[in-house]
């Protein structure tokens, strides 16, 4: 199973510029559709019409295909119905998983690295939601289908705001904070944009995505992810990937898990997050998930962790808890990359979740030359240009695109947005004064001694001092 | 199929839309949003630390109101800006920057580079009408909902949809 060049880890750039088999055309079909969404299904034109149609005309040789015809010809009439809004969604989810498939076995070509049996059996079907949940669930469909009667264009606040009360309701409930962050992250996107009918430019396919993501999830039983197993062994943290909105905060670590007792390395995730208020930034947001994950202080330090009968899930993400983890060795994150990175195995992401956005796979590049270009920094690798997403690096860490520029190795994330592939570092490794030192873009996850990182801990503690003491004059009177 | 003339920015998944926060103290105002076509907020009383002002400039016209949690309106904010709602702008600018809140409220200031003060200055020069504070109750009900947020535990099982929302580096 190891490839030839085990250990290296090198990457094929040629196969990451060359196109993709039917990609274009799958993405014509969605941006049809997407663009259909600006205007609105209430009154849809012959273009929205089209773009409707499109979407049952490139689903029609599968099992959704009776369903979405139904769907597309309501809508098209401008008598779309709610089953038929998340017909819709399913559909360009089908083709936007599509596009991730293609993609996803693109970079396994470039990277040469195995891929996880399907042996595996699937996660456990979810008990089915209590009544209140499906109520909610419910509320949260009936504002995503007016939206998109509305269209972008018809953005109002009245109409926008229609999506706090479901928020508030849904955060209490652990089980639902998938669909909260969502809903919250997305309502307060499309707050600051109103009224649509001035707005500049539409960030079209992302609020297609958020809102055909948010619509499915509006089917009970959607939001998964229950553990498949247990994994015991040692955990080797190749570095933190970090994603906010203004009111929620995640934190994945992405490690490579040997398991005890021997048997293929696999790649994995540990992931922790929480709802905050928007004032809470930058080392605000380490503060938050500390406390829940000692792995993001296992991280800071550089060392391993020792996990026994840690819960998984199907796609490997583990589902941590302190009580079955233990801070183990130092462990150097380019030497695990260079190691083991290539022989890992990689776990499926689940069919319905399937989509460009959630390709994130880590890799090490070495031997590259640096370029700044117009479009900004980008790696040469193997006589192509690979270009390198500095932006996704948490301004709470020590990781700058200046050191990115100045590397010689790094550890990051292949990525894909917007019709390329994108590298996010999560380290580099550059040569200072003769010496090779490395630089983790989560090195303050678990704190840090650096002098910038200790004034943004302490602003970050005194802001979140202030809000705890007026949540406790003002949210209890 | 007529379409095709997407940009790069409209067929990113990843497009960023709002710029976050910049961090600051939050002692005096421990709340500032740019929403509902005003820039509002809520301001710590100087001198009874269970009060708090509501205030509220809106964009183009420049009406303001000013209110306490308790509905009663504040004595400063008679015919001019009290100096609650310049609290207001001040912290806006350091959460924003001032050129998002001159571009919100639609100022332009006389002398280019706007700042908390040719902002607020240039907005007074107009004398503005006094606005109504019906929204008050609203704002506040939303500066609670974020407090409240504190409560809330993390957790650790994933949330996939966070990938749609990467960080960045750039700044208001
Ligand atoms: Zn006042």
């Amino acid at each position: 199973m190891v490839p030839p060049d085990a250990g290296g880890g090198l990457m094929r750039g040629d196969l990451l510029s060359d196109p993709v088999e039917g990609l274009d055309e799958a993405l014509a079909v969605v941006d049809a559709f997407d663009e259909a969404l600006v205007a609105g299904l209430l009154r849809p034109g012959p273009a929205q019409a089209a773009g409707v149609s499109g979407l049952a005309g490139a689903v029609a040789g599968t099992p959704l295909a009776a369903r979405v015809a139904e769907a597309a010809e309501k809508a098209a009439a401008g008598t779309g119905g709610e089953d038929h809004f998340v017909a819709l969604a399913a559909a360009r989810s089908a083709l936007l998983g599509s596009v991730h498939d293609a993609l996803v076995q693109r970079i396994d070509e470039a990277v040469g690295r195995p891929v996880e049996g399907d042996e595996t059996a699937g996660p456990e079907p979810l008990a089915a939601a209590p009544e209140e949940a499906a109520n909610l669930l419910a509320a949260a469909r009936s504002w995503l289908c007016d939206l998109a009667r509305g269209g972008w264009r018809g953005l109002d606040h009245e109409l926008v705001a229609g999506a706090a009360p479901v928020v508030a309701a849904m955060l209490p409930e652990p089980g639902m904070r998938r669909r909260a962050a969502l809903l919250d992250g997305f309502a307060a996107e499309l707050a600051a944009s109103c009224p649509g009918a001035t707005l500049e430019r539409v960030p079209v396919r992302r609020w297609a995505d958020l809102w055909s993501r948010a619509l499915l999830l509006t089917v009970p039983g959607s939001a998964g992810a229950g553990a498949v197993g247990t994994v015991t062994g040692r955990l080797l943290p190749l570095g933190v990937d970090v994603q906010e909105h203004a009111t929620a905060v995640q934190a994945q670590v992405h490690a490579v898990l040997e398991p005890a007792g021997g048997g293929a390395p696999r790649l994995v995730r540990a992931s922790v997050s929480a709802p905050k208020p928007d004032t809470v930034v930058g080392a605000g947001l380490w503060q938050l998930l500390r406390p829940r994950m000692s792995l993001l202080g296992a991280v800071g330090e550089g060392r391993s962790a020792e996990v026994e009968a840690m819960p998984v899930t199907a796609e490997g993400d583990l589902l941590w808890d302190d009580a079955l983890a233990r801070t183990g060795e130092p462990a150097d994150a380019f030497a695990t990359a260079r190691v083991m990175l290539s022989a890992a195995t990689a776990a499926r992401v689940e069919p319905l979740d399937r989509h460009p956005v959630r390709i994130a796979v880590p890799v090490l590049l070495e031997g590259y030359a640096a370029r700044e270009g117009e479009d900004g920094l980008a790696f040469e690798v193997a006589g192509r240009l690979l270009a390198v997403d500095t932006d996704r690096m948490p301004a709470a860490g020590p990781l700058t695109p200046e050191a990115v520029a100045a590397s010689h190795a790094c550890v990051g994330l292949l990525r894909w947005d917007a019709g390329k592939f994108l590298l996010q570092p999560l380290a580099v490794e550059t040569t200072v004064r003769k010496k090779t030192v490395a630089v983790h873009a989560g090195a303050w996850a678990g704190g840090t001694s650096d002098k910038a990182g200790v004034r943004a801990e302490k602003a970050a503690t005194d802001a979140v001092a202030v809000l705890r003491e007026r949540a406790g004059r003002l949210l209890r009177t | 199929m007529g379409v095709g003339a997407l940009s790069v920015w409209e067929k990113s998944s990843t497009a960023r839309v709002t710029a976050p926060a910049r961090p600051r103290k939050l002692a005096k105002v421990p709340f500032v949003e740019l929403a509902d076509g005003r820039l509002q907020g809520v301001v710590s009383s100087g001198s009874d630390i269970g009060r708090v002002y509501v205030s509220s400039v809106a964009a183009r016209t420049y009406a303001f109101a000013c209110s306490t949690n308790n509905n009663r309106p504040c004595g400063g904010a008679r015919g001019m800006f009290c100096k609650h709602i310049q609290a207001l702008v001040a912290e806006a600018v350091l959460q924003y920057g001032a050129e998002r809140v001159a571009r919100y409220l639609a100022v332009e200031p006389p002398d280019g580079e706007p700042t908390a003060q040719s902002i607020t200055g240039a907005m007074s020069a107009e004398r503005p009408e006094k606005g109504d504070a019906s929204a008050a109750a609203q704002v506040f009900s939303r500066f609670l909902r974020q407090l409240a947020y504190l409560e809330r535990e993390p957790v650790t099982a994933p949330l996939p949809e966070m990938q749609w929302f990467p960080p960045t580096r750039a700044v208001a």
